[in-house]
C-alpha cells in the first residue's frame, strides 16, 4: 500500500477536553509501535542504521532532508513514532512494586478475588465509591484500611484456599512464607498469573479495574521512545556519541536476546535466572537508575547514566528546569554599580545593553518621522534599529544587512521597528534570591555609557542589593500591555512602603543617615553659597528661606532646608535613633535635640537619623509622606532631600581615624582595673564550685552553673567597659555620630575597637574544644584564667595577641558557617511555602480561597486590612489623628469641639 | 471507673478553648448562602475532635467559632463537622 506523502496527526480544530492516565497494555505497546527492536548494534559497517536496532528508520525522521518512512514527514514535522522489545521473559517495573505488593497481600493466590466475605466487598465497594466522590483523600487512606484487613485472611473466603504471608524486599524480590517451605521467591511471571486474575472489585484497593490492569504493572513488552527523543550528538572527529537513552535501551536489546537464545537451548534453570534478573536490573536502570537496593547503569564503569526518572526529576529535571521555569529572551545580566545622581524610579543602562535590547515599535503616522530615523542609524548606532518587520511584504528585514534608506522610505504605519532601548522605556530589574515582590521591581531607562548597571542606592534595600560584586538581571517587556503593567504596578516608587509589614522598606542607609544628622543637628550653620550648594544637589528651584541668623552674617540652618522639602501641612512626632542613654527624653520638651517635631512642613526641632530617613524604620517621616501624599511625593522627597544629605557629607566630610578611638590614659587604667576585678569573681566563683558552696541553677549541673555564671560575669565585664569607652569617647567624633544616628556600627563594635573584645564564643559556650582540658597548647589544662577560654582582653586598636586571634578567628569562623547553613535552609523553606500558598487569593468578599474556592480564611488576615495601607500594622492611628487635628486647629483651618 | 467518666474535664469551659457553637439548620443556611460555597469548601473539623464530641455534633453540622485573634479582636470561624480523624 502506497504511503501518502504526509499524515497530519492532529486536526486543527480537535479540543483536549480531557486526559486519562493509566497503564499501557503489551497489545497497546504492540499498537503504538513501528518497530520491534531486535538487534543490539545501531550501526552497520557502512554507517547506514541497523534495521530492527535502536536508530532504525521507522523511529521517525532526524536526518536533515531525510523523509520518514513512516508518516512522509521532514524532521520538522516528523513527531517520531515508538518501538518496542519484546521481553523474553516479563520484569517487574520499579515503582508499580509497591502497588503490587498490596495487591499480593489482599488478593486470593488461587482465584485472585480480595480475601474477605462477598457482602463485606459489596459493603466497602459502597463506602469506596462515596468516599472517591467527595473526599479522594480519605479514600485512599480507606484502601489503606481494606488491604490491611485483607492481608489477614489466612482462607480464601471465596475458593477456600490457603493463603500465606507475602514479604517484599525492595527492589525486586517478593517472598512467599509456605509454613514449612519456607520462602519461596514468587517471579515476576507467577506475580503477574496472579494479579491478571483479580477482578473489577480491586477499584476498592485503588486500583481503576480497566485502565490500570495490575498485569500491566510488569512489562513483558517495553516501549521504546523514538530517537528525538534520545538524540545523538556527532563530535567534530566524526564519531557518533549516543544518548544515555539509547545505550540503556541497548543493554536490554542485548542481555534479552541473550536470555532469549539460553531459553532456547533448555539450559540450567539456575542459568536463565540468572539472566533473567540481570536483564530486571537493566530495565529497572532503564527507568530509574536511582533505585535504592539496585545496580547503576554505567558508562564504560564510570558515568553512572541518566535514565528517564533522571530526566524528570530535582532542580534541573524536566518539571522544576523546564516547566515551571524557562529561559528567556530581551533580558541582560551584568555588574550593578552606584549612582545617587539618578532617580530611585531610573536605571543606568550600559550603551552596549541599550544597543542589544529591542523593543517592538509599531509605526503610527505620528512617530513614523522618528521610526525612521532609528531605521536609519541602523544596529551600530544608538539610538537604531535592530529589525524591521513591513507589515505588508509580511517578511523581517534585519538592518545589519539591508539598505537602510530604500528601507526607511518604503516605511508604512502598521510596520514594526524593533528600536533599541532608549531613555525613558520601562524594564524590569532583577536581583536574586527573589524572596518577595519588591526583587523585581519596573525602571525607567537611562542610558549611558560604561559597562555596569546603575542604580540609585536608596533602592538598594529591597534588592537587598550592595556593590561588593552584586550582579542584576533586567528584561524587557514587549507588549504595551506588558508596559503598561510595568509602569502602573511595578514601578520602584509603588514599592516603597512594604506588603509584609506596613512600612517603607525603601530609604537611606549608611551615608545618607550619617548626612541627614550632620544637615539638621544644632550646631550646623550654613552660609549663603552652602545652602545653594545643598539645594542644587537637590534640584531646588524656588526661593530661599530667611536666614535664620543675620549677625555677624546671613547664616540658614540644616532645618530650614531640611524643612523646604516637606508637604506644607506635614505634621510628625516621634524619637530619633539618638533619643537614648544620656540624650534621651520621653516628648518634645526636649534639650538634647532628639525628639522630631515636625509641623506644617517644617522642622521645628530633632535631627533627622535613622528613624526618621532610615529604611526599614516603620513610622518614620517617609512612611508618613507615603501613606498620606501618594508614592509620589514620597519618591519626590527621595530624589531631591535625599541628595542634599550625601551633598552635606562632601562640603563637611566624613571620616574615621585610630584617634577617634583613642581612649585617655585614665579610661585605659580604669578598664584594667575593671578586668582584674572581674576576673577575681571568675577566681571565686572557682573556688565557690570547688568548695561545693556554689549555688547551682535549676536543671543544671554545677559544672554547668559555673560555666553560666562565669559567662554572666564576663559578658557583665564586657558591658561595664562598654559604657566606660562609651562616656571616655567624644559623642561627636565621626565614629560615634555614625554610631549614635544607626548609619553603621554600634557601641560594641566602639568599645571592641577602642578598649576589649570580651568572651568569645561559639555554639554560645566559651571556647573549649582543641586539646584535652585545653583549647590551645598554651595555656596549662583545666585553667582558670578566663583568658585560656578565649576571653579576649585586648582591643582592635591595641592589636590581638596569637592566642587571642585564634579565638577571634574561631568566633569568626562560626558566623560564617551559621549564614551559610541559613540562607540554605531558608531558601528551601521559602520555596515550600510559595509552592504551597501560591495559588490563594483573596476573593472580592474579602474572604481567603484556593483555586477551588474552598475558604482559607473567613476575613483576609482575620481582620480584612491590608499592612502595606497601614500605619505599620494599624489601620488608624489615633493618636495620630488626635495630632494632626491639634495642629489644624491652630491654623484655624477646622473647627474642634 | 464510673467516677473518672464524671471527673472528664470540661473542656468547653476551659481557658483556652474558644467558644463553640453548633449552627441551627437555618443559620447555617443563611452563611453558606452569604458565602456563597457548598458545605464542603469550609474549614473541615473532624467529628472525633474533642470539642466536637463535647458539643455532641454530627457530621454534616457546621459549628461556629468565635476566638481572640491578635489582629482583629473576636474572629468568626466555622467549620464542617467530616466523619474522619481517628475516635
Amino acid at each position: 500500500m502506497p504511503l501518502p506523502s504526509r499524515i497530519p496527526f492532529y486536526k486543527e480544530t480537535d479540543v483536549i477536553d480531557k486526559i486519562v492516565f493509566g497503564v499501557l497494555s503489551p497489545d497497546e505497546i504492540r499498537k503504538i509501535s513501528r518497530v520491534t527492536v531486535v538487534r543490539g548494534e545501531l550501526y552497520e559497517a557502512d554507517g547506514t542504521p541497523v534495521s530492527g536496532g535502536l536508530r532504525d528508520p521507522n523511529f521517525g525522521a532526524i536526518e536533515p532532508g531525510e523523509r520518514c518512512p513512516v508518516c512522509g514527514n521532514t524532521r520538522e514535522t516528523c513527531p517520531g513514532h515508538f518501538g518496542r522489545i519484546e521481553l523474553a521473559k516479563p520484569v517487574f517495573i520499579p515503582h508499580y512494586t509497591d502497588y503490587l505488593y498490596k495487591l499480593l497481600q489482599a488478593t486470593c493466590r488461587v482465584c485472585g478475588r480480595i480475601t474477605l466475605p462477598s457482602e463485606k466487598i459489596e459493603k466497602y465497594r459502597m463506602i469506596y465509591r462515596r468516599l472517591r466522590a467527595r473526599w479522594p483523600q480519605l479514600a485512599k487512606v480507606f484502601s489503606e484500611r481494606v488491604i490491611a484487613e485483607a492481608a489477614q485472611a489466612t482462607k480464601c473466603p471465596h475458593c477456600g484456599a490457603q493463603q500465606y504471608k507475602i514479604n517484599y524486599v525492595k527492589p525486586f524480590h517478593f517472598y512467599e512464607h509456605r509454613g514449612s517451605e519456607g520462602p519461596v521467591r514468587l517471579s515476576p511471571e507467577e506475580v503477574q498469573d496472579r494479579v491478571s486474575r483479580t477482578q473489577s472489585e480491586i477499584e476498592i484497593l485503588g486500583f481503576h479495574p480497566e485502565r490500570a490492569r495490575p498485569e500491566h504493572m510488569i512489562a513483558s513488552v517495553l516501549i521504546v521512545p523514538p530517537v528525538s527523543v534520545r538524540p545523538s550528538i556527532t563530535l567534530e572527529t566524526g564519531l557518533r556519541s549516543e544518548d544515555d537513552l539509547t545505550h540503556a535501551l541497548a543493554e536490554i536489546v542485548r542481555q534479552n536476546e541473550k536470555l532469549r537464545n539460553i531459553m532456547m537451548t533448555n539450559a540450567p534453570q539456575t542459568m536463565i535466572e540468572d539472566n533473567w534478573y540481570v536483564l530486571q536490573e537493566l530495565v529497572a536502570g532503564y527507568i530509574d537508575n536511582e533505585l535504592p537496593g539496585a545496580r547503576r547503569l554505567t558508562h564504560r564503569r564510570k558515568r553512572t547514566l541518566k535514565t528517564l526518572a533522571q530526566r524528570l526529576k530535582g532542580k534541573e529535571g524536566r518539571l522544576r528546569g523546564n516547566l515551571s521555569g524557562k529561559r528567556v529572551n530581551f533580558s541582560a545580566r551584568t555588574v550593578i554599580s552606584p549612582d545617587p545622581n539618578i532617580s530611585i524610579n531610573e536605571v543606568g543602562v550600559p550603551l552596549e545593553v541599550a544597543m542589544t535590547l529591542t523593543v517592538p515599535m509599531k509605526v503610527t503616522p505620528y512617530n513614523i518621522e522618528e521610526a525612521r530615523r532609528y531605521v536609519l542609524n541602523g544596529p551600530y548606532k544608538w539610538p537604531g534599529a535592530v529589525y524591521v518587520y513591513k507589515a505588508d511584504e509580511g517578511r523581517k528585514y534585519s538592518l545589519k544587512y539591508a539598505n537602510r534608506e530604500e528601507l526607511a522610505k518604503k516605511l508604512k504605519p502598521g510596520d514594526i521597528v524593533e528600536r533599541h532601548l532608549i531613555n525613558g522605556d520601562i524594564v524590569l530589574f532583577n536581583r536574586q534570591p527573589s524572596l518577595h515582590r519588591m526583587s523585581i521591581m519596573g525602571h525607567i531607562v537611562r542610558v549611558m555609557p560604561g559597562k555596569t548597571f546603575r542604580l540609585n542606592l536608596l533602592v538598594c534595600p529591597p534588592y537587598n542589593a550592595d556593590f561588593d560584586g552584586d550582579e542584576m538581571n533586567l528584561h524587557v517587556p514587549q507588549l504595551e500591555e506588558a508596559m503598561a503593567e510595568a509602569r502602573e504596578l511595578m514601578l520602584v516608587e509603588k514599592h516603597i512602603l512594604t506588603p509584609r509589614y506596613g512600612g517603607p522598606i525603601i530609604g537611606g542607609r549608611q551615608d545618607y543617615i550619617s548626612g541627614g544628622y550632620i544637615l539638621t543637628v544644632k550646631t550646623s550653620f550654613f552660609t549663603r553659597e552652602e545652602v545653594s550648594q545643598l539645594l542644587a544637589a537637590a534640584g531646588y528651584e524656588g526661593e530661599l528661606p530667611e536666614p535664620a541668623i543675620l549677625k555677624p552674617g546671613p547664616y540658614w540652618t540644616g532645618k530650614q532646608i531640611a524643612s523646604l522639602f516637606f508637604p506644607d501641612d506635614l505634621l510628625f512626632k516621634g524619637k530619633s535613633k539618638t533619643n537614648a542613654g544620656d540624650l534621651s527624653c520621653p516628648d518634645e520638651f526636649c534639650f538634647h535635640d532628639s525628639y522630631i517635631v515636625i509641623r506644617h512642613g517644617r522642622l521645628l526641632e530633632g535631627v533627622l537619623d535613622k528613624k526618621a530617613i532610615g529604611a526599614e524604620e516603620p513610622n518614620n517621616v517617609l512612611h508618613m509622606i507615603a501613606l498620606e501624599y501618594g508614592n509620589e511625593a514620597a519618591r519626590r522627597l527621595l530624589d531631591s532631600l535625599y541628595k542634599s544629605f550625601i551633598r552635606v557629607l562632601e562640603l563637611r566630610g566624613l571620616t574615621m581615624s585610630v584617634h577617634d578611638i583613642d581612649l585617655p590614659e585614665e579610661a585605659r587604667r580604669r578598664v584594667e582595673e575593671l578586668i582584674k576585678e572581674y576576673k577575681k569573681r571568675v577566681y571565686e566563683l572557682y573556688r565557690e564550685y570547688r568548695e561545693g558552696r556554689l549555688e547551682t541553677i535549676p536543671g543544671r549541673t554545677p559544672e554547668e552553673s559555673l560555666e553560666i555564671k562565669i559567662m554572666d560575669t564576663l559578658d557583665e565585664l564586657r558591658k561595664e567597659v562598654q559604657t566606660l569607652a562609651a562616656n571616655y569617647l567624644d559623642p561627636f567624633n565621626d565614629v560615634f555620630i555614625m554610631a549614635r544616628t544607626g548609619a553603621r556600627g554600634s557601641e560594641v563594635n566602639i568599645s571592641q575597637m577602642a578598649a576589649m573584645l570580651g568572651q568569645q564564643s561559639v555554639r554560645g559556650k566559651r571556647i573549649a574544644r582543641g586539646f584535652r582540658n585545653r583549647p590551645l597548647a598554651h595555656f596549662k589544662p583545666s585553667d582558670v584564667e578566663p583568658e585560656a577560654w578565649g576571653f579576649i582582653k585586648g582591643s582592635f586598636r591595641d592589636g590581638l595577641s596569637p592566642t587571642e586571634v585564634f579565638f577571634h578567628a574561631a568566633a569568626g569562623r562560626e558566623g560564617l558557617v551559621d549564614t551559610a547553613v541559613k540562607t540554605s535552609q531558608s531558601g528551601y523553606m521559602q520555596r515550600r511555602l510559595i509552592n504551597a500558598l501560591q495559588d490563594l487569593y483573596v476573593y472580592y468578599d474579602g474572604t481567603v480561597r484556593d483555586s477551588w474556592g474552598n475558604i482559607i480564611q473567613f476575613k483576609y488576615g482575620e481582620d480584612g486590612v491590608d499592612p502595606m495601607r497601614t500605619y505599620h500594622g494599624k489601620a488608624v492611628d489615633v493618636d495620630r489623628l488626635i495630632e494632626k487635628a491639634r495642629a489644624m486647629r491652630a491654623r484655624g483651618g477646622v473647627k474642634v469641639a | 471507673m464510673a467516677s473518672a467518666r464524671r471527673r472528664k474535664p470540661k473542656i468547653l469551659e476551659h481557658e483556652y478553648v474558644p467558644e463553640h457553637r453548633v449552627l441551627s439548620i437555618e443559620e447555617a443556611r443563611d452563611l453558606l448562602k452569604r458565602l456563597g460555597v457548598s458545605p464542603l469548601q469550609l474549614p473541615k473539623i473532624s467529628v472525633n475532635d474533642p470539642v466536637a464530641k463535647a458539643l455532641g455534633a454530627k457530621p454534616g453540622d457546621i459549628i461556629e467559632i468565635v476566638r481572640k485573634s491578635p489582629t482583629g479582636g473576636k474572629v468568626v470561624y466555622y467549620r464542617f463537622v467530616a466523619a474522619y480523624g481517628k475516635s
